[in-house]
């Protein structure tokens, strides 16, 4: 399997990635020769298999027989950590209320 | 070989959890005496192994006066009171420079502490400080730290596995009695195994993932590593149940695993998967694992040959799986609310510039091939495939523990590989997860034992895989090949 450069860039942009030409080059030969190992699993006829989206789904619905309430209820709480998250933020600003500093996102 | 292995940590005597409490009851030594041993134990080791990335020397002061403290007023102790431990650096800790072994949170110090370490602090534990990990939990030699490698304390020359490599490299060097670790695809077996200690993954749900910085989020187990069976068994019994901050944490009743570890073994039903002893097992390593399942028969197991087909397409289906999962997880270092920053032009670049350089080469290499396998054209062809063919490999473990009560196979199919020996390609690599990711898509429980070394210095680890929430049958059959 081959994948372009382009493949490559496109993948970087979703994944928000700068990658450097040396990376481009080594993730595309990369990826492809991880994808054709993938492959592999083409041998295996999948079509009356339902995708495992839960590992203990059985366990989880016999839990929620027992324990129907086992969703707290939905109460705000005060959120004293507030000022201590930003405190950690590269651009935390410690104003009334605090916030995180970022690039200008919408021109006007 | 190259390197000499590394000597005894000091002369100071091996300490277990019962050891520790019995000396600290009987006033043979304080809980303070105990915590400056082991800090300069790791000042004397550390550099040669590079175990630890960060120690938290006020935290473990202030948590050994406190147990000194009820000494002296004669209450009770808590299960783990005064037991020096080790904690992986993805694990968040109140105060403590936590990184997951990477530049992009460098200098990030968390508000909060994780539910498992929460739990042993309560329990009286000291905690000495943070191991080193592949960054974010990828990898399965150590190298992809950004902060160095860490050495194997059997042969320096050598990686201790990983991507939990600090945490056994820490207990098997004696700069730490326990350790927490985290299993994604083999995290903590395979450093177990490399580095002779016996480590435990733990069922999905039995132990809360609450402040464990994601990699993998239907995949992540946090369990232990000690020196003996039975100081996994008491770390587990601290660490696991219900955490209404963590809605996939199970809630049921955690047993005593120190009771379940004692009771007999005999007449056990024990599988071997043909497919495990395949080709790409190392003859010596097949050697020693073949001769503990010969120990275990004489014990009155069974041994029982069973069949697990859809192994060999376990590691395709782990690394879309997983990659995909943290393309999503890792999205959230971004520079904006933690750890560095590179400024841009517009918040996209900065993005993108931060990222670029907070990421070690492997992190993005997963990235890309998570958000490859989830966009658009490609989700069917694979995400969408791996999950059913991880279905099947459930499937596998459903149909076997209908057969038996236990799995038994090689938990690593090498032992530890020289340092540089594989780095240079990605997919040889992950093959050292063979053995490892099956359980982890199965969501079922499994410990690493030692059970042997090659030429006398390289550890080999049994696996014992169990079925979900079986944690104390695991525990049992482990205990029993310990002791004999």
């Amino acid at each position: 399997m081959n994948i372009s450069r382009e493949d490559v860039l496109r993948v970087a942009e979703l994944a928000n990635l700068e990658l450097t030409d040396a990376e481009i080059e080594t993730y595309g030969a990369q990826l492809a020769s991880i994808l054709s190992y993938c492959e592999k699993l083409n041998e295996l006829d999948t079509s009356t298999v339902e995708p495992l989206a839960q590992i203990l789904v059985a366990r989880k619905e016999a839990e929620a027989k027992d324990d129907p309430q086992h969703l707290r209820e939905d109460a705000p709480r005060d959120a004293a950590i507030i000022r201590q998250v930003v405190s950690r933020a590269p651009e935390g600003l410690d104003a009334d209320p605090p916030y995180f500093r970022v690039p200008k996102v919408i021109d006007r | 070989m190259s390197a000499s292995p590394a000597p005894p940590a000091s002369g100071s005597p091996n300490w277990t959890i019962a050891s520790i409490r019995a000396a600290l009851e009987a006033r043979k030594i304080s809980a303070r005496e105990l915590t400056t041993d082991y800090f300069s134990r790791i000042d004397r080791e550390n550099p040669r192994l590079n175990a630890f990335l960060a120690l938290s020397p006020e935290r473990a002061f202030a948590q050994a006066d406190a147990i000194d403290a009820k000494i002296a007023r004669r209450e009770a102790l808590p299960p783990l009171a005064g037991v020096p431990t080790a904690l992986k650096d993805v694990l968040s800790t109140r105060g403590t420079e936590t990184t997951c072994g990477s530049r992009i949170l460098k200098g990030y110090v968390p508000p909060y502490d994780s539910t498992a370490v929460e739990r042993l602090d309560r329990a009286g534990a000291i905690f000495l400080g943070k191991t080193n990990c592949d960054e974010f939990a990828m990898g399965s030699s150590n190298e992809n730290s950004a902060f160095g490698p860490v050495h194997n304390p059997a042969a320096l020359d050598r990686v201790p596995g990983g991507s939990s490599g600090g945490s056994a490299a820490a207990v098997a060097a004696g700069l730490a009695v326990v350790a927490l670790g985290t299993d994604t695809g083999g995290s903590i077996r395979q450093p177990g195994a490399l580095c002779g200690v016996p480590a435990m993954m733990p069922t999905y749900g039995r132990v809360s993932r609450y402040g464990l910085i994601a990699f993998a989020s239907s995949l992540d187990r946090i369990g232990p590593f000690a020196s003996t069976v039975e100081d996994v068994a008491r770390v587990l019994e601290v660490i696991a149940g219900r955490d209404p901050l963590d809605a996939t944490s199970a809630s049921l009743p955690v047993p005593s695993y120190t009771a379940e570890m004692n009771a007999p073994v005999r007449g056990l039903r024990l599988g071997i998967p043909r497919e495990y002893f395949a080709e790409g097992l190392d003859a010596a390593v097949r050697e020693k694992v073949e001769a503990a399942i010969s120990r275990l028969k004489d014990l009155g197991c069974i041994p029982t040959p069973i069949e697990m087909p859809h192994m060999p397409y376990a590691i395709p289906v782990y690394y879309l799986v997983a990659t995909a999962e943290a393309s999503s997880n890792l999205a959230r270092f971004d520079g904006v609310r933690y750890g560095l920053r590179v400024p841009g032009s517009t918040l996209a670049e900065m993005y993108r510039k931060t990222r670029g350089a907070g990421f070690g080469p492997e992190v993005k290499r997963r990235i890309m091939l998570g958000t490859y396998a989830l966009s658009a054209g490609y989700y069917d062809a694979y995400y969408l495939k791996a999950q059913k063919v991880r279905s099947l490999i459930k499937g596998d473990f459903d149909r076997a523990f209908q057969q038996v009560d236990l799995i038994l196979a090689p938990t690593s199919p090498v032992t530890a590989f020289r340092l540089g020996e594989r780095t240079d390609d990605p997919l040889a690599m992950y093959l050292a997860d063979i053995y490892t990711v099956t359980g982890s898509l199965a969501g079922i429980t499994a410990i690493s034992i030692p059970c042997g070394k090659v030429c006398g210095t390289l550890p080999v680890g049994l696996q014992i895989m169990g079925p979900h929430f079986e944690e104390g049958r695991v525990l049992r059959l482990a205990r029993a090949f310990e002791s004999q």
